[in-house]
């Protein structure tokens, strides 16, 4: 994704030339090398100094540029926060953050480096637009709209390399404020966001073999959450799922059980979620996950009970 | 004028930043008056920031005398039905960018200034008044190297060195801070230090500066400037005079040459 994305921006720069590359002496890949030998004057490496880089941006915007800020996500979000809130949010000013490598990617270099609490953080921001895309093509579109969208400051969680294609065969088109179908069954609804949507499709196949009839959804976009459409998903199955990569406070889960309070729905409703704590383990980024208690075995075993 | 009228609207609010605005009042008054180009065309416009938007008073009676607020935007300060609030917000005529917590407008002024003259290719420049408190933010000096970097030297930065924070003043309560010239000149800046006060000094520092880097006015005040018993005196950071020494602060006004 991470690659992908550079593709994406370095695409849609070709023909907006309001488009720019912020970045935080994030090692530049795939055609952010291009990006930065075509366009120069609109690549902009701060430095080790995120504060500088969200900051810069926004001075960008009040002249006129639609910058997109890139580097690994607590770094991008967590240590320039006020930055964020008061430059891009109380502007409101149409500044895309990237959060690469959100969750627990970083799966080897310890808590420092982990965003488990990014979509709460960003969430509780006014103005602030929320997205998770789940595979590489979904970015692509989310790129595209963030380039172009005039509502204002936008972050976007990305993964980092290897996301399979989840989208090609999706019931619905990437719509903003939307829930995706990515397939569309009767008995049991799996809502996630992001590189979990992979786990989430893997549980769909298992369970389908063992007679269930799944639906699976993207929610790409988690701020503004479709809440009609969530409603609509609670009505429609008895047994709900959602899986995240995320603590469990403020992310989907959360809002999902409002939805489900706010609605009385009669569904079973299950959340799986990084634990509220700061593990200390190291390994895979599956392995650390697994260590969180999201495995595909374990919510299979946690759905079937 | 501009004292006096800030000491008007001191008379119907608790708490305005009287000293801040008049220690950074004949700088402020220097840029819009003497610097800045807000008339020509769009490629000409030069913009200012109030990185020290607890000063923003001085910023909006300039603006009220320039037209650019009203007589009644000014009466409704700090009120529900007025615009204006104790630091400047983006999207009222005449503010490029909301201020208010500190070490925010360095880095603002620099995305300004670099997308200004390397990207639009135009020759705006952007001025950017800052505290002397906001200069103890790292944010501060991130922007500032990356301004040198960038090579903004269509950014002039405006330090209002009033030696005071709120522990009193800064040469007693955090030494280190000294000295600045060098500090900012060791961040790749060309760096005169001037009286704040004297705004043909602050022009000629400014008009005459050699450029190919950002450039930092370094500003000697005082806080509270023109009022003796605001001078130098911590609490009138923020608090506002009674009616008595509100008169006894016109009084001595008349006398101030500034």
């Amino acid at each position: 994704m991470r690659n992908k994305f550079a593709d994406a921006i370095y695409e849609i720069a070709k023909t907006d030339d309001r488009i720019c590359a912020i970045v935080a002496d994030i090692s530049p890949a795939g055609s952010m090398v291009n990006f930065r030998e075509d366009f120069p004057e609109r690549f902009v490496n701060c430095g080790v100094a995120e504060q500088a880089m969200i900051g810069i941006a926004a001075g960008m915007a009040l002249n006129g540029m639609r910058p997109f800020c890139y580097t690994i996500a607590t770094f991008s979000l967590f240590r320039p926060f006020e930055m964020v809130r008061d430059d891009l949010c109380y502007q409101n000013l149409p500044v895309t953050v990237i959060g690469m490598g959100a969750g627990v990617i970083y799966s080897t270099l310890g808590g420092t480096h982990h965003t488990m609490e990014d979509v709460a953080v960003a969430s509780a921001i006014p103005n602030m637009t929320v997205l998770a895309p789940c595979d590489p093509n979904e970015m692509w579109t989310a790129t595209e709209w963030c380039a172009t969208q005039s509502h204002g400051p936008v972050y976007m969680r990305l993964g980092k390399a290897g996301e399979p294609d989840l989208t090609s065969a999706a019931l619905d088109p990437f719509a903003i404020g939307k829930i995706r179908c990515l397939k569309k069954g009767s008995d049991i609804a799996i809502l996630s966001y992001g590189i979990t949507v992979a786990m989430a499709a893997e549980i769909s196949e298992t369970l389908e073999k063992q007679g269930q009839s799944v639906s699976l959804y993207s929610c790409h976009t988690i701020k503004p959450l479709d809440r009609d459409g969530i409603a609509s998903v609670l009505a429609e199955h008895k047994h709900v799922v959602v899986i995240e990569e995320h603590v469990p406070h403020g992310g989907l889960g959360s809002r999902v059980k409002e939805i489900a309070f706010d609605t009385r729905t009669s569904a079973r409703l299950d959340c799986y979620s990084l634990k509220d704590e700061f593990i200390h383990c190291y390994g895979s980024h599956q392995e650390l996950l697994a260590e969180h208690g999201l495995s595909p075995s374990a919510i299979l075993t946690s759905i079937n009970s | 004028m501009y004292r006096k009228r800030i000491l008007d609207i001191s008379q119907k609010v608790t708490a305005l930043h009287a000293a801040a605005a008049f220690s950074a009042m004949e700088m402020v008054d220097c840029v819009y008056h003497a610097l800045m180009r807000q008339d020509g065309a769009a490629e000409d416009k030069d913009r200012f920031i109030m990185s020290k938007g607890h000063g923003c008073l001085v910023q909006y009676v300039i603006l009220e005398d320039l037209g650019i607020l009203t007589e009644e935007d000014i009466a409704l300060y700090c009120k529900p039905e007025g615009r204006l609030g104790c630091h400047p917000d983006y999207g009222v005529p005449g503010i490029e960018a909301s201020t208010g917590s500190l070490g925010h407008g360095m880095a603002l002024a620099t995305g300004m200034a670099y997308a200004e003259k390397y990207i639009h290719r135009k020759t705006g420049k952007v001025f950017a008044v800052l505290s002397d408190g906001e200069f103890q933010e790292g944010s501060t000096w991130e922007a500032m190297m990356m301004a040198a970097n960038l090579k903004t030297d269509n950014l002039i930065a405006l330090l209002d060195h009033n030696g005071f924070q709120s522990f009193g003043r800064t040469s007693e309560t955090h030494p280190a801070f000294y000295p600045i010239r060098e500090k900012v000149e060791a961040f790749g800046w060309e760096a005169v230090e001037v009286n704040g006060h004297d705004a043909e000094a602050v022009f000629k520092a400014i008009t005459e500066r050699k450029g190919g880097k950002p450039f930092m006015l370094i500003g000697n005040t005082i806080k509270g400037r023109g009022v003796s018993y605001m001078e130098n005196v911590p609490v009138w950071h923020y608090r506002s005079p009674t009616p008595e020494e509100y008169r006894q602060a016109i009084d001595e006004l008349a006398e101030v040459s500034s």
